[in-house]
């Protein structure tokens, strides 16, 4: 584990680059008497090799901001480009080719499949990439030992503790590559001390210049990252990259 | 990063990986998928057991009705119109011999005494013995086989001698032909002779037709005549006929037998009794064809059962895989897969499960085993339309959940 630099890595890239998630006026509303709107009018940059946190209490707006980041769903308004492509129209078939090439997702629950070892469950994250099943494990392998679980490879979820699991998630939405990771409360079910591993962790992918996005209520996982994005009732209330 | 990469047409879900993806979750729940397969190993097994029986059946009454041959008729004097017994007169079997379609002519004679081991037995247990007279040719009419010994002939005819059917040896617990004697109405007969049962299944007690003749001691009539003044008239006549003329034979049997009272006279033909058989077995197995339908119908609903209950229990998987990049169609795909390996799972034991019923049922009533090709592939292509069908509403129901909705923690 190497110590996280004082210096910024990688502040906001030149204007030249693709973003690696833009939002321009998004909305989201659901529909109901009166409808909710759950996201108002949210207009959000990620350069390439950023590490950011979006913080909020909840019922902020941030679940579906992860939603609507990731394309699992499309905005009433506005427009959303991960990697440059514009996704807030996409048909399913698309969404889904989005987000197998383009996004990797770390939920709080892990997610991990009980019947499958590491090394599989690492492996699905290129399921749907059109790879074969030997590409798939190899670089499945690579990337379990680039998180530290090179040496937990046949061990199923059960036998895994939850720090591991997290990391096996965490291998999971990198195995593919994507211009993105979202990761929904990725300590939330840890103990502090895992959490802090965890953490560590993603400061050490940043380095490796992987784009993380960490949706929060935790405030103190959030100070620890690079940028924060605070939401308050559907909005953007403070964004570290614009104050600063 | 200054290039946008291109975008792919859509994600790819491998048609291999479909596989490997669905017997995986399968393989992760084994009880619950043994089980529900279990209902679909039942109704398959019940109905290619309930093809391959009928066959088998019918196979081995084909045999004996092959064996036994369609040509044979047998004569009875039927009850008279007095409701006395009528009996057959004496002259029936050289008229019936003169027809030309006739090939052959047997007859047996009632002989109203009893047959015994020896003279310490109680004379009133018979055990169900009878004694007939019987002409050399009847084991050849009836294409019966002599086990050991001989039958009957001209000289062994007149003088104290028997022929035991298979039944009556075993009752009187004759097993060699060395010396052996039997008292006969008294008199002490040797035996020449044991023979099979002229039914070939013995121990099918719902269409033996010879089961009389099986508990007979055979003498000649002339002894018979001799000793206990046997009338010489037939009890049964046997006759064999030209295939072809088997209906013009049976319509002139009645007068040339008994012309003073032919409608005293009976003529049935022994293989009737077996096809009737068949065709009654056959309507038993339309309705265990019904039940094993009903089973299937049974297991079929398992199977959709414990898919929607999969669908619910597995939501979040489906919202992982919807992440990963799973279209609508790829959950859609692996969702029914799994229901037809499940019920390809359950055809194929049931499949081997009927034969298995089939061969050893057969085998313990002696029978050929068959088991016709068409239940067992039909078996299981009906396992897999039961699969797919009961498999379709849930996958149907996986694929359309909303990612969101299937991310959410319960």
């Amino acid at each position: 584990m190497t110590d996280i630099p004082a210096t910024e890595p990688s502040g906001p890239s030149p204007a030249t680059s693709t973003p690696a998630l833009e939002m321009v006026g998004v909305v989201k509303e659901y529909p109901g008497t009166p409808p909710v709107r759950a996201l108002n009018g949210v207009s959000l940059r990620v350069q390439p090799g950023e590490l950011t946190a979006i913080v909020g209490p909840s019922g902020s707006g941030k679940s579906t901001m992860l939603h609507v980041m990731g394309t699992l769903d499309r905005p009433t308004e506005g427009s959303v480009f991960i990697d440059g492509h514009e996704v807030s129209a996409l048909s399913d078939r698309k969404l889904s080719a989005v987000r197998s090439s383009l996004v990797g997702f770390v939920f709080q629950q892990f997610f991990l499949l009980d019947g499958e070892n590491a090394l599989d469950n690492v492996a699905t994250g290129l399921l749907y990439s059109g790879q074969s099943s030997r590409q798939r494990r190899a670089a499945a392998v690579e990337t379990l030992e680039r998180v530290g679980l090179g040496h937990r490879l046949d061990h199923r979820p059960n036998e895994l503790s939850g720090g591991e699991r997290q990391r096996v998630a965490i291998a999971r939405a990198l195995v593919a590559q994507p211009a993105l990771v979202l990761a929904d409360e990725p300590t939330g079910n840890l103990d502090s001390k895992t959490s802090e591993s965890i953490q560590e962790l993603l400061h050490e992918l940043h380095q490796d210049g992987s784009t993380i996005v960490v949706v929060t209520h935790d405030n103190e996982l959030a100070d620890s990252l690079p940028r924060q994005v605070r939401f308050l009732d559907g909005s953007i209330e403070y964004d570290s990259a614009v104050f600063q | 990063m200054s290039e946008v990469r291109p975008l792919p047409k859509s994600s790819t879900f491998r048609i291999s990986d479909v596989f490997a993806t669905a017997a995986s979750g399968l393989g992760s729940r084994k009880l619950r998928t043994v089980l529900s397969a279990l209902g679909i190993t039942i109704g398959i097994g019940a109905m290619v057991a309930v093809l391959g029986l009928s066959q088998s059946g019918s196979a081995a009454l084909d045999d004996r009705i092959a064996a036994l041959g369609t040509n044979l008729l047998q004569v009875n004097a039927g009850a008279g119109f007095g409701g006395g017994d009528a009996t057959l007169p004496e002259t029936a079997v050289p008229a019936l011999s003169r027809v030309g379609p006739i090939q052959s002519v047997s007859a047996v004679g009632a002989v109203d005494v009893s047959v015994l081991l020896n003279d310490l037995v109680n004379p009133n247990q018979t055990g169900g013995l009878a004694v007939r007279t019987a002409e050399p040719n009847l084991v050849d009419a009836l294409n019966g086989t002599v086990r050991s010994g001989r039958f009957l002939d001209d000289t062994l005819s007149q003088v104290p001698s028997t022929v035991l059917g298979s039944v009556a040896a075993e009752r009187l617990g004759v097993r060699s032909l060395n010396g052996t004697q039997v008292l006969i109405g008294g008199e002490w007969f040797a035996v020449v002779g044991i023979l099979e049962s002229f039914d070939d299944q013995s121990d099918d007690v719902d269409t033996a037709l010879f089961e009389d003749l099986d508990r007979t001691a055979f003498i000649g009539f002339e002894v018979a005549n001799q000793l206990f003044e046997t009338p010489p008239n037939p009890e049964t006549i046997y006759v064999r006929s030209d295939e072809g003329f088997i209906d013009d034979v049976i319509g002139v049997i009645p007068n040339t037998a008994d012309p003073a009272s032919p409608e005293e006279v009976e003529v049935t033909r022994p293989s009737d009794a077996l096809e009737a058989q068949e065709a009654a077995e056959s309507t038993f197995d339309n309705l265990f064809l019904g039940l094993g339908a009903v089973a299937l119908l049974v297991g079929g609903i398992g199977i959709a059962n414990v898919m929607v209950i999969a669908v619910i229990e597995r939501r979040n998987e489906i919202g992982l895989r919807r992440a990963l990049g799973a279209t609508q169609a790829h959950i859609r795909r692996q969702f029914l897969l799994e229901a037809l390996l499940l019920s390809a799972l359950g055809g194929i034991a049931g499949v081997a499960l009927g034969a298995a019923v089939t061969a050893a049922w057969a085998t313990r009533q002696g029978w050929r085993i068959v088991i016709p090709p068409e239940a067992l592939i039909g078996g299981f292509v009906a396992a897999i339309l039961i699969g797919a069908i009961a498999g379709l509403y849930p996958a149907i129901r996986a694929a359309r959940l909303a990612p969101t909705e299937a991310l959410r923690s319960t």
